[in-house]
């Protein structure tokens, strides 16, 4: 038990847990954004693969970081664009056009990296994001290791912020959550369906992109085929845990990182060495589930999630 | 009175619309006009065309053929955008309002540019718009959470709040008490006197003499005609919408027999600003419609769930013939005979995209038309097709989905399937709302018909006119309690209003 109390208190376990949870604080946002205004995005592991890739490639071949993280976000917007085109206007089942997103993505991923790389054995390293050195803060002892987290980490918090802003504090998060609840009011109002869900997949998988541009840019220094791993999924639980709120979002992003940089700690404790290491690889999931379970209970879904609208039907 | 009246200028013209659904074709060849300051009703059976026109208008349908002129202007077809821009405002029969979004939220909704922020004025236009229109609503409620009256009122503010000119009512009255249609009516004779125009859509002929200036009376898609409401009366207008002269049952006297279901001192929590039952008594005889009066939102909701099995109450006991129940489902409901037209034909009374057939045997599939877990769907088709004759269903037959019915004929269909079991207690959940009189006569009567078999009907209505004219005891709900039963012909709907406004109530607990 104490071993447990040293980890929870350290300095670097906390640095980890800001760290695990920024690429899936972004791409939460994204299927948050997508889900309120009443499309299910299940490319979003896809998208997140693409973004990852992307954007490692596009610094590799020579543009600065920042430069990166704008081709994953261009390239996420590219595949929402698609996603949407299908789901929206033409109305096409949400669940097998995501399925069908995310194999394309992930696929093309692959492509991409066997055409541009073909005699690589293993893949190049980047210069990736250095934690930021905020003055005076940095400084501070504990809080000052706890918050040494690069730029992208930082961004990643500040975009959570926008979109709770967005979404409640301005006409078009006002009407993005309306057309997610009942499209026929917005209709009714003058408002355009389809150009605010296509505009809110778009943005939503941008968002989701950079958040895998996140693991190649800044939490690694290079391309792994794997490295995405089922987060665009904790994602989408993440979305249903935070009852589609911006805030307990985050939160749950942040329990769910947590868990998993907990579970890498008490690996290496002697309770670590008696028990088979996958039993804490399942850790964090199985928490979700349990946290998932206590927390949903009382949410409100967009009441037009997975609805395609049919103007002018009865 | 030059800018009012015959002569004033022309705001709004339809000019030969048609559109067909499928086989049903909605509208045929329907031009209207509308003067400035005047109030135009639109009358006609269920399925005559009504709503499907004004959705035209407002470009949420596009029509097949024909066109709209606003202020002299082509409308572009299909864009409500441009019908809002143009001063068109319309109150939906089926409320477009999102229930996780706030009174505030949902009428603001679209009027500002999507990237300005804050509220600016609008709370206050909207605490003065329902301040000098009497539509009381809080603007920080959300929207789910309101009774269908309350909802009503949002849609009209949200209209005002635009500074609509020409106001498109569809069935505005059929969820306001007596006093509340007043207030409405008051509200339009002040618009129309500032220059807006209103087409008014209705099935209650007396409203429509009072509000309307000319009627444009429509069947079965077409204008069959057009007349002064100062040159005319009700009965012709009844004869001219169904074709022939007609008048609305009356239930007469009748003795009442044992109790069939009672509940005893039943009490259910609030939900949010909805009040629960407050030690609520009630006993259903055989033979005996009770109505129940209120205006809705006043706990009627959770009476009607406890009596269908939806629920138990917290506190407080429910027996069938004497007899104490304790496992209380809707299973076990429709096994005792309770049948039930609900309130939402389309949310709890239908599937919108199951066809006739399917929906007929929504409740019974498994007890009449399977065998040992097979659906015998001939039996089933056979049973759809019995409904549609005898109740006069008007669809292009069993395999139409009932999305694309109007909401009479819908109506019809759910009554033939709740009239199918012979059931002993039958709560009947605003039956008539939003039908024409055609319809209502049909419904009510099947209801003295059930009466007269014997059967427990309890009538939820916000429509005293109707409470009064069928019930053969009167039970009025304010803010969850009950007031005692009142006997067929000792209350006017003057005194039911008063118990309605819960003054009575105050009165009785202090003496």
């Amino acid at each position: 038990m104490s071993a447990v109390i040293d980890i929870l208190i350290s300095a670097s376990f906390w640095a980890a847990v800001i760290r695990i949870a920024s690429p899936l604080i972004l791409a939460t946002m994204g299927e948050l954004i997508c889900e309120r205004a009443g499309v299910l995005n299940l490319g979003i592991e896809g998208i997140m693969v693409i973004g990852a890739f992307t954007g490692w490639m596009a610094v590799y071949q020579g543009l600065p970081l920042w430069g990166g993280v704008a081709v994953a976000m261009a390239a996420g917007m590219m595949f929402g664009l698609l996603h949407s085109t299908l789901t929206v206007p033409f109305g096409l089942s949400q669940h097998v056009v995501g399925l069908g997103v995310t194999l394309l993505a992930t696929s093309s991923a692959s492509f991409a990296y066997r055409l541009m790389l073909p005699e690589v054995t293993s893949p190049p390293k980047i210069a990736p994001f250095q934690p930021l050195n905020v003055p005076g803060l940095s400084d501070l002892p504990w809080l000052g290791d706890a918050l040494s987290q690069t730029a992208l980490t930082w961004a990643a918090f500040a975009v959570a912020g926008l979109v709770a802003w967005v979404l409640y504090r301005t006409p078009l998060g006002l009407a993005v959550r309306a057309v997610g609840e009942k499209p026929a009011a917005v209709e009714a109002q003058g408002l355009s369906v389809t150009g605010l869900r296509m505009g809110a997949v778009i943005v939503g998988s941008g968002l989701m992109a950079v958040g895998g541009a996140f693991l190649t840019l800044s939490a690694f220094s290079s391309f792994f085929f794997e490295m995405v791993n089922g987060r665009g999924w904790i994602c989408i639980a993440l979305v249903v845990f935070g009852a589609w709120k911006p805030g307990k979002a985050v939160l749950g992003a942040i329990l769910f990182a947590a868990f998993d940089a907990l579970q890498i700690r008490l690996q290496q404790t002697p309770l670590g060495a008696a028990l088979p290491y996958q039993l804490f690889l399942a850790l964090p999931f199985i928490l979700s589930v349990l946290a998932l379970i206590l927390m949903s209970r009382r949410a409100e879904v967009p009441a037009a999630l997975m609805v395609p609208y049919n103007k002018g039907e009865r | 009175m030059s800018s009012t009246g015959p002569g004033a200028e022309v705001v709004l013209r339809l000019d030969r619309i048609s559109k067909s659904f499928g086989a049903l074709k909605a509208n045929d060849a329907v031009s209207l006009t509308l003067r400035r300051g005047e109030v135009v009703a639109l009358l006609g059976e269920n399925g005559a065309g009504k709503t499907t026109l004004m959705n035209i208008l407002f470009g949420h349908y596009l029509a097949d053929d024909g066109g709209v002129e606003v202020f002299g202007q082509p409308l572009p077809p299909g864009k409500p955008k441009a019908a809002l821009a143009a001063g068109v405002g319309m109150v939906h029969q089926h409320f477009t309002l999102a229930g996780n979004l706030t009174v505030l939220e949902n009428i603001r909704l679209g009027t500002d540019a999507l990237w300005s922020r804050g509220h600016g004025g609008a709370r206050a236009k909207v605490e003065r718009l329902s301040r000098d229109f009497g539509l009381a609503v809080h603007p920080d409620a959300k929207v789910g959470r309101l009774s269908v009256g309350e909802r009503q009122r949002v849609e009209i503010l949200k209209a005002l709040y635009r500074d609509a000119r020409i106001l498109i009512l569809d069935e505005p009255t059929a969820v306001l008490t007596p006093q509340e249609s007043e207030a409405l009516f008051a509200t339009l004779r002040k618009a129309t006197a500032l220059g807006l125009s209103v087409i008014f859509i209705s099935h209650k002929l007396h409203e429509v003499m009072a509000i309307a200036d000319r009627c444009v009376v429509l069947r079965h898609g077409r204008v069959v005609g057009e007349v002064d409401t100062h040159a005319t009366d009700k009965g012709q207008l009844a004869a001219l919408m169904v074709g022939g002269e007609l008048s609305l049952p009356r239930a007469e006297a009748r003795v009442a027999g044992e109790v069939l279901m009672q509940l005893d001192r039943a009490s259910t929590p609030d939900r949010g600003t909805v009040p629960g039952l407050r030690s609520v008594s009630l006993a259903l005889r055989a033979g005996q419609i009770t109505g129940l009066a209120g205006v809705s939102g006043n706990g009627q909701a959770a009476l009607a769930e406890i009596i269908a099995g939806l629920a138990l109450p917290a506190s407080g006991s429910i027996s069938l013939r004497g007899v104490p129940v304790a496992r209380w489902t809707p299973g076990e409901a429709l096994a005792q005979g309770v049948a039930r037209i609900p309130e939402d034909r389309h949310h709890q009374g239908s599937i919108a995209d199951f066809d006739l057939t399917e929906n007929a045997v929504l409740e019974s599939y498994r007890s009449r038309f399977s065998r040992r877990g097979w659906m015998n769907w001939r039996a089933a088709r056979e049973f759809a097709q019995g409904i549609i004759r005898a109740y006069d269903v008007r669809c292009p037959g069993p395999e139409t989905r009932i999305r694309l019915l109007s909401g009479g004929n819908m109506q019809k269909l759910i009554l033939g399937r709740a009239m199918a079991s012979d059931p002993v207690v039958i709560l009947a959940n605003q039956p008539v709302r939003g039908l024409d009189v055609g319809a209502i006569a049909y419904v009510q009567s099947q209801l003295i018909a059930a009466r007269d078999r014997g059967a427990a009907v309890i009538l939820v209505s916000e429509d005293l006119d109707e409470i009064i004219g069928l019930s053969d005891v009167i039970h009025v709900m304010s803010q969850g309690r009950l007031s005692p039963a009142f006997v067929r012909g000792t209350m006017t709907a003057a005194e039911l209003g008063l118990w309605m406004a819960g003054q009575k109530f105050e009165g009785a607990d202090a003496a």
